[in-house]
């Protein structure tokens, strides 16, 4: 592993990034191109498509409330030094506990009674379904790369299972449990701006961005704010040095990726909570592999990680739209782009390193 | 290993070996090298000596073909040559050992020393080239080494002869040794000299990189002295001292001694009982070793590294469980296997550690030092402020601490990897000893530390002393031991295999302990305490 280049901050955080989602950009023009297709006006539909009015922004920021959630957990476990690849299967197990506390007591309590209990069961089915792998790694040894996917795998099994075979609702044919009652279902954006008189079109954002919100400030202040982020970080750089200040690393590993599913398991809230009202297969649609690439291109930074997030649900959303508008281009056309964007953003991220470094150091002769 | 081979040097008309006129060299806004002037003559072994980020290395880098000068001229036997890269350094005769040795455990001494050299697709008949090469190098200058034995099998100082016989075989006339006796017994450290005598009989130029005054003046025909990146003085060795460079290279006056007062021994505060620590190979590092440290006295722990000191301490300190034995702390807390304790434990006893390895465990090299100050204290309610960590507080003290222990730049929030290596150590120092503990743990204060720093550290360890602290330090300087302490322990082989008071300790003695040859039973050295370290 050879050391990157040491860069100011502002550039490290700013410059780079940029540079490498225009570099990512620049690549799926040709491709656009090649297909016959005019980029600069693709851009423009999917820009539109992810901004242009306020239902495609509902929908951009319903799907970055995923990524946040996702990327956090992806984050945190980094910060131990781990690579937490089961957040698909985290949060999937997370949107079972959802839908398990609401299903109980859906008729019996309304959403923001519900949704403090819906957060804890979150919490512990994601937390669980990612500390069994941080306890195999601790104690066992066990690669967590290699058990994170195996539960992602475990994960989808079993919830084929539990919706085909006994939560599904009686007398009907697809495995899906039956539908929360309304009470329990989480605010829509559009709900709460018709509290304070504002029009805005239907969408599936709903307070789930708030929460998303909050615990990315949350998890900073975790982070770098209190002794265990601090413990957390100590064991991600320099275990002997943990062992040293008296930290236990086996410990810490095994909390840091509980804390990590339990993040994943957000996701549930959003989507099971909030947008489909009931349980059903395949509801987190790749958001946990997607979470990796997120933290990794907001340098696994909660704030970061929220603009990665809204890069991530704009290329969602104003992807679909490209879709629509060109004949040429497919939805995989989204794909594609993302593709793009994590390979320069994660696996080629300091290409430019050298290249800014140069120009810095013409630019800004050596200070002091 | 004296003038009777300086004839050679003579030669009025000969040019330098190796001539460097003017090499400067900057990294950023660093200036690595400044103006750098050097002559060595041929058949000579030239010292170099300076403290560390005087640009030493920077300059054998430069001369191995690692970096470029930004300005000036390299001359190889008067001629003027660029040096591209190490292949056309190694062309030009310019051989180099570095302080980590560049060895394939796993593989041969044979094998290693055709690396890069294979001479041909099929290995055949290069390898019958290298076994005769081997046996004549090994004939000439007495450098012994099974050519069939693996690399990974050897003692250091063996390990040391072949990466010598990598330059040679290469046709090295120029050999460059990069702090050589680190990791060296003074009894291999002398074996090593030997061989060094007997390439510059044959015409070898060797320049000698090391911080070991001692070894300068017994080795080298001529010195040059480096400091912050400019070359300060050049001094033929039978006319210099050890006190003369100590001040070249520090630009100071420095104390080499360490001036104490007589101990006041106290209560006993450490007493270990055949403390047995045991590997995760099921190899026993310490074996039933029993000593006690008092208050108010630094004893010493001599040994070769590799020995069981390190384990030893770790186990002191709460790091490594023990296999077997015990020891308790002020009379209190008997810590065994069956009742062990943690590092968390340890420093609510009033121990501090100061590890042996910085780097790996007594700093986060990528946290700021603020956050690095309070490693290991994480939990103190002064750094905490309820759920959260008091930053401020952190800050602050760190601040002051680094203005009590002069680190520079005295900046809170600089990585600790910025700082120098005596800085770093100063860091690691501060933190400890703000607890004012009464068992300190020391190990290799000094390692990579520059002269200026070690004096403050030495000053620091005798203070504590004389405040009533029991001292425990390990160091694989010898000089260090000697100087720092008031009793001395020999390990070999994860035993405590000599005990003596400092005043009656003389390094011959100490170094046939640490060899583990003592004058009665010669033959019995063990096998396994050589190949350790």
């Amino acid at each position: 592993m050879s050391q990157p280049i040491k860069l100011p901050k502002w550039v490290d955080v700013g410059v780079i990034p940029a540079l490498n989602i225009l570099a990512a950009l620049a690549v799926s023009a040709l491709v656009i191109l090649s297909l016959g297709e005019n980029p600069i006006e693709a851009l423009d539909v999917m820009l539109y498509g992810a901004f242009g009015y306020d239902e495609a922004i509902g929908y951009t920021l319903y799907y970055t409330t995923n990524f946040i959630f996702t990327g956090l957990a992806v984050a945190v476990a980094f910060h131990a030094g781990l690579f937490n690849i089961g957040g698909e299967g985290q949060a999937y197990i997370g949107g079972l506990g959802v839908g398990l506390v609401i299903l109980a007591l859906d008729g019996l309590l309304p959403w923001y009674a519900l949704l403090p209990l819906a957060m804890l069961g979150a919490a512990v089915f994601g937390g669980i379904w990612a500390a069994v792998p941080g306890w195999l790694q601790a104690y066992r040894g066990s690669h967590i790369v290699i058990t994170t996917i195996m539960f992602n795998f475990i994960a989808s099994a079993l919830m084929v299972y539990l919706l085909v075979n006994v939560m599904i609702k009686p007398g009907q044919m697809s495995p899906e449990s039956r539908e929360f009652a309304e009470s329990a279902w989480l605010p829509m954006a559009h709900q709460m701006f018709a509290v304070i008189g504002i029009d805005v079109s239907r969408s599936p954002l709903n307070l789930s961005f708030v929460l998303a919100l909050i615990a990315s400030v949350l998890v900073a202040i975790f982070i770098w704010r209190t002794r265990w982020g601090y413990a957390i970080r100590t064991v991600g750089r320099n275990e002997t040095a943990a062992i040293y200040a008296g930290i236990d690393p086996k410990k810490t590993i095994f909390w840091t990726m509980a804390l990590s599913g339990m993040l994943a398991g957000m996701v549930g809230i959003n989507e099971i909570m909030g947008v489909q009202h009931k349980l059903l297969l395949n509801f987190t649609a790749g958001y946990g592999f997607t979470g990796i690439a997120v933290a990794l291109m907001g340098r696994n930074h909660p704030i970061g990680i929220v603009l990665a997030s809204l890069l991530f649900g704009t290329l969602y959303q104003g992807g679909a739209e490209l879709d629509f508008e060109f004949e040429q281009i497919t939805r995989d056309m989204v794909i594609v782009i993302q593709g793009f964007i994590i390979l320069f953003s994660g696996a080629l991220a300091y290409m430019f390193n050298p290249l800014v470094a140069r120009l810095i150091g013409r630019l800004m002769p050596a200070r002091g | 290993m004296t003038s009777d081979h300086q004839q050679s040097m003579a030669g009025g008309g000969e040019p330098p070996a190796i001539e460097l006129k003017g090499i400067s060299k900057s990294f950023g806004p660093v200036q690595a090298n400044r103006n750098v002037t050097l002559r060595v003559m041929p058949g000579t072994i030239h010292g170099i000596v300076g403290e560390n980020g005087a640009g030493k290395s920077t300059l054998m880098s430069i001369l191995y073909g690692f970096y470029h000068a930004d300005a000036g001229e390299i001359l190889v036997d008067g001629t003027p040559v660029t040096i591209a890269s190490s292949r056309a350094a190694i062309d030009l005769g310019i051989g180099m050992v570095h302080q980590h040795f560049m060895l394939v455990d796993t593989m041969s001494v044979l094998d290693n020393v055709m690396l890069g050299s294979e001479g041909g697709a099929l290995l055949d008949k290069g390898e019958r080239a290298a076994r005769a090469e081997l046996a004549r190098l090994s004939r000439d200058y007495g450098l012994t080494v099974e050519p069939d034995a693996l690399v990974g099998d050897l003692s250091v100082g063996q390990q040391q002869r072949v990466e010598i016989l990598k330059a040679l075989i290469r046709g090295c006339r120029i050999l460059v040794l990069d702090e050589p006796t680190g990791v060296l017994t003074p009894q291999e450290a002398d074996r090593l000299f030997e061989i060094l005598d007997a390439l510059r009989e044959r015409g070898v130029t060797i320049i000698l990189i090391t911080h070991k005054l001692r070894e300068i003046l017994a080795a080298t025909d001529s010195v040059s002295v480096m400091r912050l990146g400019e070359m300060v003085a050049h001094r033929k060795t039978p006319k210099t001292s050890a006190e003369e460079l100590a001040e070249l290279m520090v630009g100071r006056k420095v104390l080499l001694r360490v001036d104490k007062p007589e101990p006041k021994i106290g209560e006993t505060i450490l007493q270990a009982d055949n403390v047995t620590v045991t590997d995760a190979q099921d190899v026993d590092r310490v074996k039933a070793v029993s000593f006690t440290v008092h208050a108010g006295e630094i004893v010493g722990i001599a040994g070769v590294a590799g020995n069981g000191q390190s384990e030893l301490l770790q186990a002191l300190a709460g790091i490594q469980r023990l296999s077997g034995g015990s020891f308790s702390i002020n009379g209190t807390r008997t810590v065994s296997a069956a009742t062990p304790y943690n590092p968390h434990e340890a420093r609510g006893l009033g121990i501090a550690h100061v590890p042996e390895d910085r780097h790996h465990m007594g700093l986060v090299t990528a946290f700021p030092a603020h956050e690095n100050h309070i490693l290991g204290h994480q939990d103190w309610d002064q750094y905490n402020n309820g759920l959260l960590l008091d930053r401020e507080a952190a800050i602050a003290d760190c601040a002051a601490e680094m203005e009590r222990y002069d680190v520079r730049p005295p900046n809170p929030h600089l990585p600790a990897a910025s700082f120098s290596g005596g800085n770093q150590q100063k860091l690691v120092l501060a933190r400890e000893l703000e607890t004012e503990p009464k068992l300190l743990l020391v190990g290799q204060p000094t390692r990579g530390v520059d002269i200026g720093a070690i004096e403050f550290i030495h000053n620091t360890l005798v203070a504590m002393r004389d405040q009533g602290a029991a001292v425990l330090l390990v160091s694989v300087e010898l000089e260090e031991i000697m100087s720092l302490s008031d009793r001395i322990l020999v390990m070999s082989d994860g035993r405590i295999v000599g005990e003596m008071m400092a005043a009656d300790a003389d390094p011959q003695r100490i170094g046939l302990m640490m060899a583990n040859i003592s004058e009665d039973d010669a033959p019995q050295g063990s096998p396994e305490g050589d190949k350790a370290a």
